[in-house]
């Protein structure tokens, strides 16, 4: 067997990385979301959002730190419309999440018109003198973008936040009971309008994150369905940020494992192949949620549910 | 300052109101839109929403672009109304086009009049077999079908992928992913000459029909609705919220596949690598349009498809960007879903303290 | 007053209705099925588009309609454009064949050209460019500039226009360079950039320094430059996507043949059932500039089986011809047929795997 030499690995073990980390702020982002009890379903339009707004952000400072902060802004007002809707007017999250995502769909590519085919300079990979050049380990750990780090960071303080904050208790609060959660006198409305809206900024940093980086340019749709590939990891990752991580990394790396296979010539129907992370989060489901207690454990109860406080 | 306060009763007035004021709010902001572009408004307007269907066989398409969102959408809100949440009707009617199709493409040749009855009768199986894991994963294991049916979407979808680059593919058809044409037995008759509106249209009337008179007259009906309303209410009264579950579930699959069906042996006529531009998924708007009452899915049926046949004249007549046409229908959409709050609410503008 | 009135409207109506059609322009309506973008299969579509308004001017009007999806919607598109009194209706992709083909026969005085479909009638044409030529001469640019002898190729469906493509590149290669091999990944969607670039980063990391793709995003290219390999695009010159990876590209140029079409419909010469497959000789397929790491002597070759091919004294597919398996499928002495590549469904010798399905 040719082809997998200490190089091709490497090789493979990048790609992974950079394949999974727009799906780990994605993920993250919905997974805080849905924790306050809010299902949105808009991921796919706050990613298209974020990676035009990026976008038109590079090409007109020509730094990526802004590019990143404008894809975030960008996310996020968008998910304010998605949240005024549900929680001021009080419309139904699974269809106002699905006209988010047409409307995020429709605007990205409306601003994104002037700006397609325009060719700009993304962020590079790090290099640390030393550290990078060792073989093997150095490019593994020292030779990522800084982004892909940058998502370990977000993955450990979102775990460390649910767990160990009293914000993050009190978000899982709400999520977990909002009558009761109102009853102690928590601003449910507030806390759900900031997880929303933390969602949307992360969102639009995955969707730059493929605009700037994964593939630096702009075209309509770009993100191609990885809005909703985030939305299965949050159920993949029964709501755990570490599980969430780990997801991601598994199913960037079952994707380029299967495009390795290929290119040696092995016979796979690629649509059978394609079905598995679906069909994985499946089983995983059924698995989490066999036992009552269990699931409660971990899936906000109030998921998607409306809260009215005065109803 | 502008608050929101409850009101002691639905405004009567509001429910056909509020409607009305989103599609002005539409209208208004639309113009905007169109005239800060460059475009003339009214013109813009006229073709978007009169142009469409301002002959006969543009009102037949209007029909027929709305019967798959009809169909999907009456089912749904079954479930909807009895808060079950199936969100794969998507998948569902790729699967009733799946069973249908397979079936039309195994006897091609047969000119039997029975073939249309079969498979309409694999269509709804197909649709409802798909939707049968959901609930047996929810009534069984308590996942949450949310999130199950969204997942067996995908499935479907590379199902179907698979099928037309495989066992299904059209053996004259260059390899080609997509399978033969079917036979004329397997083509849906039509309701209007020179046109493509089948009778599918018919049967999707007739079910908003039964599924009215199923919701409010009917013992099943008033099950959905008290275990959606009050769970424990309906313990108490012995309805089993299992058995809502499965009836949901079915029913939706069950018709979303009819829609597959009534597609592929409608205006398709094969199996093609994709079936639907996302009925099931705007079904789901559809539903919450319709304020989840099959009179009003119907209407906000008509009205979304109308918009999608208003983005392509638009774009034919003026060069309108498709990119427009997505900002307009995702405003129509939110305008829509936020002035149904004035149903339940009413705007109190007051001041905090009277200043002269 | 009243005399000249009354004289002008004689006159009027001695030209009669032909001076009242001159003033009404002709109407050609385009459907596509992407956004036209900035570059790839729609885009090269449109500027031949934009050829026919540049000659025609107000003597006609050119709509489009753009994202059409494949199935129900593109035959409503078509079927508008033939009842407002469209002359002609360009159809761009194969999934508008069966649409096409129904709304023509309602309308049999309007003229149908449907892109990359077998299916005639009197009323509706097709047509294809011999894109293989163009990725025969680009395979001679990837054999000389490989060092690795891996050439890597990014592909979207497994349908025969795109087998043909990797089979006349890898046959441009061989020709070459018979050591050279190429590695196929599919994506299994027309436009997917970070599946591409997946799909070229693995290539790449496979040891692959020349690729090539048939898809629609240039994220191939910017894969190649990214990974300091080279890369070769499609569809549109892509260089800007990569200015030290992009070697060249096979560009279709869809421009002639629009312009022809037009002119035979306002002349009234127009004909159907005919199907139209051209290449370099009528300028249909061309290669795009060279970059400068392209060294002479490959410029030159191009140059030199460009000729031949347009004399007809070369043919990407003359037999011998093997598959990868070692089976002869074009004995020496032949060419293969039109038919034959139509439905091309397996792999020459050099390509590495085998043909999904």
């Amino acid at each position: 067997m040719i082809g997998f030499e200490v190089e091709t690995l490497i090789a493979i073990l990048l790609g992974v990385a950079r394949g999974a980390t727009p799906l780990v702020f994605a993920a993250i982002g919905e997974l805080i979301t849905e924790k306050s009890g809010v299902l949105n379903l808009g991921v796919e339009g706050m990613m298209l959002v974020g990676a035009v707004a990026g976008f038109i952000a590079v090409v007109a400072t020509g730094s990526p730190t802004l590019g990143f902060f404008a894809a975030m802004l960008a996310g996020a007002l968008l998910a304010s419309l998605f949240a005024f809707l549900v929680l001021v007017l009080h419309t139904n999250q699974v269809a106002s999440g699905l006209a988010l995502t047409i409307f995020g769909v429709g605007v990205s590519a409306f601003f994104g018109l002037g700006y397609i085919g325009t060719p700009i300079k993304g962020p590079q990979a790090i290099h640390i003198p030393v550290l990078t050049d060792i073989p093997v380990i150095g490019p593994l750990l020292f030779g990522h973008d800084i982004m892909v780090y940058l998502a370990f960071v977000l993955v450990a303080a979102t775990a460390w936040f649910l767990s160990k904050s009293r914000w993050g208790m009190i978000l899982r609060a709400v999520g977990e009971s909002h009558h009761a959660a109102h009853a102690i006198g928590y601003p449910v409305v507030m806390i759900r309008f900031f997880a929303i809206l933390f969602g949307g900024a992360m969102c639009g940093l995955a969707g730059a994150y493929i605009s700037l980086i994964y593939t630096p340019m702009w075209a309509e749709n770009m993100t191609a369905g990885r809005g909703w590939i985030a939305l299965a990891l949050v159920v993949f990752a029964t709501w755990k940020p570490g599980r969430a991580l780990i997801g991601a990394y598994l199913f960037g790396g079952v994707t380029i494992l299967q495009l390795n296979v290929q290119s040696l010539g092995v016979d796979v129907s690629a649509h059978l192949m394609n079905m598995l992370p679906y069909i994985a989060t499946i089983l995983v489901l059924v698995l989490i949620s066999r036992d009552e207690t269990k699931i409660r454990l971990n899936a906000p109860a109030c998921l998607g549910k409306p809260f009215r406080a005065d109803g | 300052m502008i608050r929101l306060e409850p009101r002691l009763a639905p405004s009567r007035t509001m429910v056909y109101g509020a409607p009305l004021l989103a599609v002005v709010l539409t209208l208004i902001t639309g113009a905007a839109l169109f005239s800060a572009l460059g475009y003339n408004p009214l013109q813009s307007l006229y073709l978007f929403f009169i142009q469409p269907i301002s002959d006969s066989y543009g009102i037949t398409e209007l029909l027929l672009k709305a019967t798959p969102l009809t169909l999907c959408a009456v089912g749904l809100a079954v479930g909807f109304r009895g808060n079950v949440w199936n969100i794969g009707a998507e998948g569902q009617l790729t699967m009733g086009a799946i069973t249908a199709g397979a079936i039309a493409v195994t006897w091609h040749d047969s000119t039997s009049s029975l073939m249309i009855p079969i498979m309409i009768v694999a269509g709804l199986a197909g649709g409802m077999a798909w939707a049968a894991i959901p609930a047996l994963l929810k009534t069984r294991f308590h996942a949450n079908e949310i999130l199950t049916s969204l997942m067996l979407t995908y499935v479907a979808t590379f199902f179907l992928g698979y099928l037309v680059n495989g066992p299904l593919r059209d053996p004259e058809g260059f390899n080609f992913p997509e399978s033969r044409m079917f036979g004329d037995a397997a083509l849906l008759p039509m309701l209007v000459e020179e046109s493509r509106l089948h009778i599918g249209a018919l049967i999707a009337l007739f079910v908003v029909i039964l599924g009215w008179v199923m919701m409010a007259r009917t013992l099943i009906g008033f099950q959905v609705k008290v275990v959606g309303l009050t769970p424990l209410a309906a313990h108490y009264a012995g309805f089993s919220p299992k058995k809502v579950v499965w009836m949901s579930l079915l029913l939706g699959g069950a018709l979303a596949g009819l829609a597959g069906m009534f597609e592929v042996a409608g205006p398709i006529g094969q199996l093609q690598p994709v079936i639907s531009p996302g009925y099931g998924f705007t079904a789901i708007i559809v539903a919450f349009l319709g304020r989840l009452h099959p009179i009003g899915i119907l209407l906000a049926a008509l009205l979304v498809a109308l918009s999608y046949l208003g983005g392509e004249t638009v774009q034919m007549e003026l060069s309108l960007p498709l990119a427009v046409t997505g900002v307009f229908q995702g405003m129509l959409l939110f305008f829509l879903l936020a002035c149904d709050v004035l149903i339940n609410y009413r705007l109190s503008i007051g001041f905090k303290g009277k200043t002269a | 007053m009243g005399k000249l009135k009354a004289a002008l409207v004689a006159a009027t109506l001695a030209l009669g209705t032909t001076a009242a059609q001159a003033e009404e322009p002709a109407k050609f309506g385009f459907v596509y099925v992407s956004p036209i973008g900035d570059a790839g299969y729609t885009y090269q579509h449109d500027l031949g588009r934009k050829a026919i308004e540049e000659k025609y001017g107000d003597k006609i009007k050119v709509s489009f309609v753009e994202s059409v999806a494949e199935g129900p919607d593109s035959e409503r598109v078509i079927m508008n454009y033939a009842k407002s009194g469209y002359k002609a209706v360009f159809a761009t992709s194969f999934g508008y064949m069966n649409p096409t083909l129904k709304v023509a026969k309602k309308f049999p005085k309007v003229a149908f050209e449907h892109a990359t479909g077998y299916k005639r009638a009197a009323n509706v044409n097709t047509y294809l460019a011999r894109f293989y030529e163009g990725r025969y001469l680009v395979g001679l640019v990837a054999g000389k500039m490989t060092k690795s002898n891996v050439i890597g190729y990014v592909a979207a469906f497994p349908i025969p226009e795109v087998v043909r493509g990797i089979n006349a590149f890898t046959q441009g290669i061989r020709a070459v360079n018979p050591d050279a091999q190429v590695r196929v990944i599919w994506t299994n969607s027309w436009f997917d950039p970070g599946k591409e670039r997946e799909a070229a980063d693995t290539l790449i990391g496979q040891g692959a320094d020349v690729l090539n793709m048939h898809a629609d995003s240039p994220a191939t290219i910017q894969a190649a430059e990214d990974a300091g390999v080279y890369a070769i695009g499609y569809n549109s010159d892509l260089s800007k996507f990569g200015p030290k990876a992009h070697l060249t590209a096979s560009v279709t140029n869809w421009a002639p043949y629009y312009v022809k079409r037009v002119e035979e419909v306002m002349n009234g010469t127009w004909k159907g059932n005919q199907d139209t497959w051209d290449g370099l000789k009528e300028d249909m397929v061309q290669v795009a500039p060279f970059n400068d790491a392209v060294p002479q002597d490959v410029r030159d070759l191009v140059e030199k089986a460009k000729a031949d091919i347009i004399a007809g004294t070369l043919h990407p597919f003359a037999g011998p011809v093997k598959d990868n398996e070692g089976k002869e499928r074009i004995p020496a002495g032949s060419t293969m047929s039109d038919g034959d590549m139509l439905g091309f469904n397996w792999y020459v010798e050099g390509v590495v795997g085998k043909l999904p399905n």
